[in-house]
């Protein structure tokens, strides 16, 4: 345990080396939960009826979301890990005493979390200045905010269990990219980040929570501002947890058959 | 004019290497434009599925929305089909090879043109034109020449546009070595906020877009015309007009080119 904890160290120590790219990051999602808040603004003056919820719910989701947008991200996977595995460099790390899945889980970890201690705040104390219904509302009580803590983690760690099975599955397609390009479109809209959830027609919704990619951002953001009842939050965590079990153990697996019969490419 | 010929046929000697450089490798073409296709899916089925709990929004309808959405979205494509190699400028100015275009006899923004030609933005357009001919078809315009017109212009504007930002970001790499994130806000962002039509952003929105950056010359105004929602001429022009947007980008880009020192190895 003590040598991953040092891998964590180590990769967050690195990730917070970058501040330039934060600070333009922070602009970017400034920009961006703006212009979102607006579309959603215009849609309320059309038909207010017809929202699913409150207007300043979704926009705390919104500013939620951009906050912890790199937790989230399924494009911010880390390219050493591909091109280690395509360019043979990973022999290095399998002569280690360490298992692979278990380092990379650290380090992918320690980089967005890095990332996102960088990002988080500015946007969140600006966002808190904002006037209603526009801004950031405070949680709607700390049993909330307590859960919404929970399940920020429990929803990132699902994020990164899923980013691993891509790179476990690397070892047997040698090419990324395909997989990659349809796993980022498939967790971008299932998992809300086009429109929150609750937007979507009713039937739809229902399945789509049932889906893994549900158990990433979209729990954390709507318990924070209360728009779930008690029996939809107990249900969604205990989905996390499921799946974030299934994953894991279903990369540990493949990582083990991977590791049986790999072959390494170049040298 | 023989001088543009020449240049003419030069870029498109540039534009035939590179298509078929890429044709080398036909699996990551394909594949690259099929996730440039699933990209803005993506954004089309949030459209979609907004419009499966809201009728109107700003009163425009659905298929009014995708009509602007996918001119927007085919003016963006094409812009970065051809301007491309300003959005890896970057890359250029840090390893030096810049240098070898400034020792060359043409015109550089020619030479920079002609180094990267995305042919996988296909994947975005063939999106696009699906959704145009699916917004034309049901949103009940009457079409007439002078409307044709308008299309036209917009795509031409459009273009414009879009790859004069490119050229601004470009040219600050001149400045600061590096390609500067939050120029995505007015390239990415333009794309994706595009996608409805801009006078539901608000007043200032409008102004910002009308008098500083002229995304609502080639978006929100003609649409309005092509809708029928307006009927003065002065709008159908207005595309055009948006075209002085590449004079402070070539300014710009001028200046930068002066200003430019080696930092290659």
């Amino acid at each position: 345990m003590k040598k991953y904890l040092s891998f964590f160290r180590l990769r967050f120590a690195m990730g917070l080396q970058y501040r330039t790219a934060a600070l333009a990051g922070i602009t970017t999602q400034f920009a961006w939960g703006f212009m979102e808040i607006m579309i959603f603004h215009a849609f309320y003056r059309a038909d207010a009826a017809s929202f699913p919820m409150h207007f300043s719910a979704t926009a705390s989701y919104i500013w939620l979301q951009q906050a912890f947008l790199v937790l989230f991200a399924a494009w911010m996977m880390e390219n050493e890990i591909f091109d280690s595995i395509v360019n043979g460099n990973i022999v290095y790390e399998l002569c280690r005493p360490v298992s692979i899945y278990n380092m990379w889980f650290a380090r992918s970890i320690a980089t967005r979390v890095s990332k996102a201690v960088l990002r988080c705040f500015p946007i969140l104390v600006v966002a808190a200045f904002i006037p209603h219904p526009y801004g950031i509302e405070a949680p709607a009580g700390w049993l909330h905010f307590f859960l919404f803590v929970l399940t920020l983690i429990l929803g990132l760690a699902v994020t990164v269990s899923f980013c691993l099975l891509i790179y476990v599955l690397t070892f047997f397609t040698i090419s990324p990219q395909g997989l990659r390009m349809v796993f980022i479109s498939a967790v971008e809209f299932f998992a809300g980040a086009v429109i929150p959830l609750p937007f979507f027609p009713e039937k739809v919704q229902r399945i789509l929570e049932l889906l893994p990619f549900a158990a990433m951002q979209n729990v954390a953001l709507r318990v924070y501002s209360g728009s779930m009842s008690p029996a939809e939050m107990k249900k969604a965590i205990l989905l996390q947890v499921c799946w974030l079990a299934i994953i894991v153990s279903a990369g540990k697996l493949l990582c083990t058959l991977a590791e049986k019969k790999i072959t390494v490419q170049g040298g | 004019m023989k001088t543009i010929c020449r240049t003419a046929k030069l870029y498109l000697h540039y534009v035939s290497i590179n298509v078929r450089c890429m044709m080398e490798y036909k699996t990551s073409f394909l594949l690259t434009a099929i996730g440039q296709f699933l990209v803005s899916f993506n954004v089309f089925l949030g459209i979609f599925f907004m419009f499966q709990r809201f009728s109107t929004v700003e009163g425009f309808t659905y298929s009014e929305v995708l009509l602007c959405f996918s001119i927007i979205l085919l003016e963006f494509a094409l812009a970065e089909m051809v301007a491309r190699g300003f959005d890896t400028f970057s890359g250029m100015v840090r390893s030096g090879d810049f240098d070898r275009i400034l020792v060359r006899p043409q015109s550089e923004i020619v030479q920079v043109l002609g180094s990267r030609f995305e042919l996988t933005r296909i994947g975005r357009m063939i999106q696009a034109v699906v959704m145009f001919v699916y917004g034309i078809l049901k949103s009940g315009i009457t079409w007439d020449f002078r409307k044709i017109c308008t299309v036209v212009f917009m795509l031409a504007g459009g273009t414009t546009v879009f790859s004069a930002l490119f050229l601004i970001y470009a040219a600050l790499c001149f400045f600061t070595l590096d390609g500067l994130e939050f120029m995505n806000v007015f390239t990415d962002g333009a794309r994706e906020f595009g996608k409805y039509p801009i006078g539901i952003y608000g007043r200032k929105i409008l102004l910002f877009t009308t008098f500083v950056i002229p995304y609502a010359l080639i978006q929100y105004y003609p649409l309005l015309y092509i809708l029928g929602k307006r009927s003065s001429a002065l709008y159908m022009f207005l595309p055009l007009a948006a075209c002085w947007f590449l004079i402070p980008a070539v300014l710009l880009w001028k200046f930068g080119v002066r200003h430019y020192r080696s930092s290659g190895s």
